[in-house]
């Protein structure tokens, strides 16, 4: 007997298909996994009367013949997406108790298909974090250790709750989110993959906003191919959110061949940062090997802004962020403070906000608030708006030279200790970003795909970029990638 | 450009977020961290570059300009921590 967990989106969909399990066994297998899990906090909400129904539901259709590829799949849900009926907090206490009367277009594209979702995934509050530390919940676990160091490690974030859940096999794959690189940090950290699409691929509208103009949302999953399929569900133009793109959704996963001779692969001179520790330079260094040797050509590229890509986004995220929370005022969902004689609506405001948000999401909002504040915003707002122009012709540039993607590192390092970075500066936590937020910036796709174990062995991640729209071709690449480096290490299960 | 208390003050007021008053020089620390991180862009030329309005070049699309929802008052109301007769409540706002 196979142990049902371990299966990837396609595998288990191919054992629906073929009649060798069903839906509802596969469901009760992942329930029975995420309440062995609690010492993981990857589920802030669990579902299992949902999840039974629907699993029931999906079953009924596959006997029918009537059934898409994500079917009776049973994955997990970030908490950042509203889902009818259902706690949606953003990892908040702003938004205790609040459950949507409507569901986020991207979950409902997943249901619709026949998805079967497990409960709620735990994140960063408000997706404003990149180690799952400013969760309302309490911090999300990393599966991995540090050998036979028991010490808990951050999953990443903010989508920290879906890596630490698909990674330890609780779900097959799960959502996230990514506005400077909450899916793909946290899939690097854990050994997973995740990609964020185009900007405008997949609706925004029910996802709670963070920065309107950079978040967008993906699939993490156990490997590429999980990806394609994942994705395809999730993305298609929504009438609902006027930034979403009409744009046909082509079959991502008949694309994989894995074939890339003739590709073009960029080579960021500027990613190879002061200071980067050697096995991050290795991994890179054996990445782009592996790339050449599959038949792509290595081309040396500059990406000359690449440096101003974090000082940028952190004025037009909290700018964004500042204006997108302001909804969060006690009166129409969520927390209220209670209010002491004589308070008028000004105290509410104030109280509830500093009662709601977190210390991160004060900061976040105050700094959108002062660079968008009379006399600044010229000087803060407009100049990063600018420069993220620059970044975005950087890319442009490059594909102008017939480059198809670009490979970099995802992150700094490998997954750090929970509450490592407690007593460092903000700036410290916002460098995990450094080779994702451009990508944002852009409205570029990228994926992440492990690669390698450190010395500790912890996994480690690559990073592709590739050209708007063409999340095929790079999930095409991704696919040669994982081919080539057989990452196939598991966290060894302690929870 | 450096922020002092007092300009965090003002900051927290515009943001409609308390800040008791022994926390605001902490506070001004965090945010001229930030906004020293921020003063990089300043390195930049960006003489003649446009300010980004959209990432993609997209006209937004248009819709009939129609009434498409509504009706449904108690959805609206489900999830809000005071409501009353149909009605959103608040404090008083008006004398």
């Amino acid at each position: 007997m196979t142990d049902l967990t371990k299966l990837t989106l396609a595998g288990a969909r191919d054992k629906l298909r073929s009649g060798d399990v069903s839906s509802v066994e596969l469901t009760e297998t992942f329930l029975a996994a995420i309440d062995k899990a609690d010492a993981l906090n990857a589920f802030a909400h669990k579902t299992p009367k949902l999840a039974l129904e629907r699993a029931k539901a999906a079953d009924v259709r596959i006997k029918q013949g009537d059934a898409p590829d994500m079917c009776g799949l049973p994955i997990g849900i970030k908490d950042l997406f509203c889902t009818k009926g259902v706690p949606s907090q953003a990892a908040s206490r702003i938004l205790e108790g609040f459950k949507p009367e409507y569901e986020s277009t991207v979950s409902q594209k997943l249901e619709d298909a026949g998805a079967v979702m497990l409960g709620k995934l735990n994140m960063d509050e408000f997706a404003m974090g990149s180690s799952n530390e400013t969760s309302v919940y309490g911090n999300a676990v990393n599966p991995w250790r540090r050998g036979n160091d028991d010490a808990q490690l951050t999953p990443g974030g903010s989508s920290g709750g879906s890596a630490s859940a698909v990674a330890a096999d609780l779900c097959l794959a799960a959502t996230g989110t990514d506005t400077g690189g909450s899916i793909r940090q946290p899939a690097a950290f854990t050994g997973i993959t995740g990609i964020k699409p185009t900007y405008g691929r997949c609706s925004r509208w029910g996802v709670v906003a963070f920065a309107s103009s950079l978040d967008q949302a993906g699939p993490m999953t156990k490997d590429v191919r999980d990806a394609a399929i994942m994705l395809e569900t999730m993305c298609g133009h929504d009438a609902k959110d006027s930034t979403s793109v009409d744009l046909a959704v082509p079959n991502f996963e008949a694309m994989l061949t894995g074939d890339i001779r003739g590709k073009k692969i960029g080579i960021p001179a500027e990613y190879r940062m002061d200071g980067m520790p050697a096995e991050i330079e290795n991994l890179w260094a054996d990445g782009t090997a592996m790339l050449k040797a599959a038949g792509a050509e290595i081309v040396d590229i500059s990406l000359p802004h690449t440096k101003y890509a974090l000082p940028a986004y952190y004025v037009i995220a909290p700018a964004e962020a500042s204006s997108n929370l302001a909804r969060y005022d006690g009166v129409r969902y969520g927390h209220r403070a209670t209010l002491g004689a004589g308070d008028g609506i000004t105290e509410m405001y104030e109280k509830t906000r500093a009662e709601g948000f977190g210390h991160e999401v004060q900061r976040r909002v105050m700094v959108g608030t002062y660079v968008l504040s009379a006399g600044f915003y010229d000087a803060y707002y407009n100049r990063a708006r600018r420069v993220r122009t620059l970044i975005k012709q950087d890319f442009e540039n490059v594909f102008a030279q017939g480059i198809d993607a670009i490979l970099t590192p995802a992150t700094p390092s490998a997954a750090f200790g929970l509450g490592e970075m407690t007593d460092a500066d903000p700036i410290q936590m916002y460098l995990n970003d450094v080779f994702t937020v451009t990508v944002n910036l852009a409205g570029l796709p990228g994926i992440s795909v492990p690669t390698g174990l450190d010395s500790q062995g912890l996994p480690l991640g690559l990073q592709l970029i590739g050209r708007p729209w063409e999340e095929g071709d790079l999930l095409n690449t991704a696919y040669a990638l994982e081919q080539a480096a057989g990452f196939v290490a598991k966290p060894a299960q302690w929870w | 450009m450096s922020i002092d208390e007092s300009t965090a003050a003002k900051v927290a007021k515009l943001a409609r977020i308390k800040v008791e008053e022994d926390a605001l020089p902490a506070l001004a620390q965090e945010f001229n961290a930030v906004l020293g991180f921020i003063e990089q862009l300043n390195e930049v030329d960006v003489e003649g570059v446009e300010p980004m309005v959209s990432v993609t070049p997209m006209r937004l699309k248009r819709r009939e300009d129609v009434v498409n929802d509504g009706d449904q008052q108690d959805k609206v109301l489900s999830n809000a921590p005071d409501a009353r007769e149909g009605f959103f409540t608040v404090p008083k706002v008006v004398d």
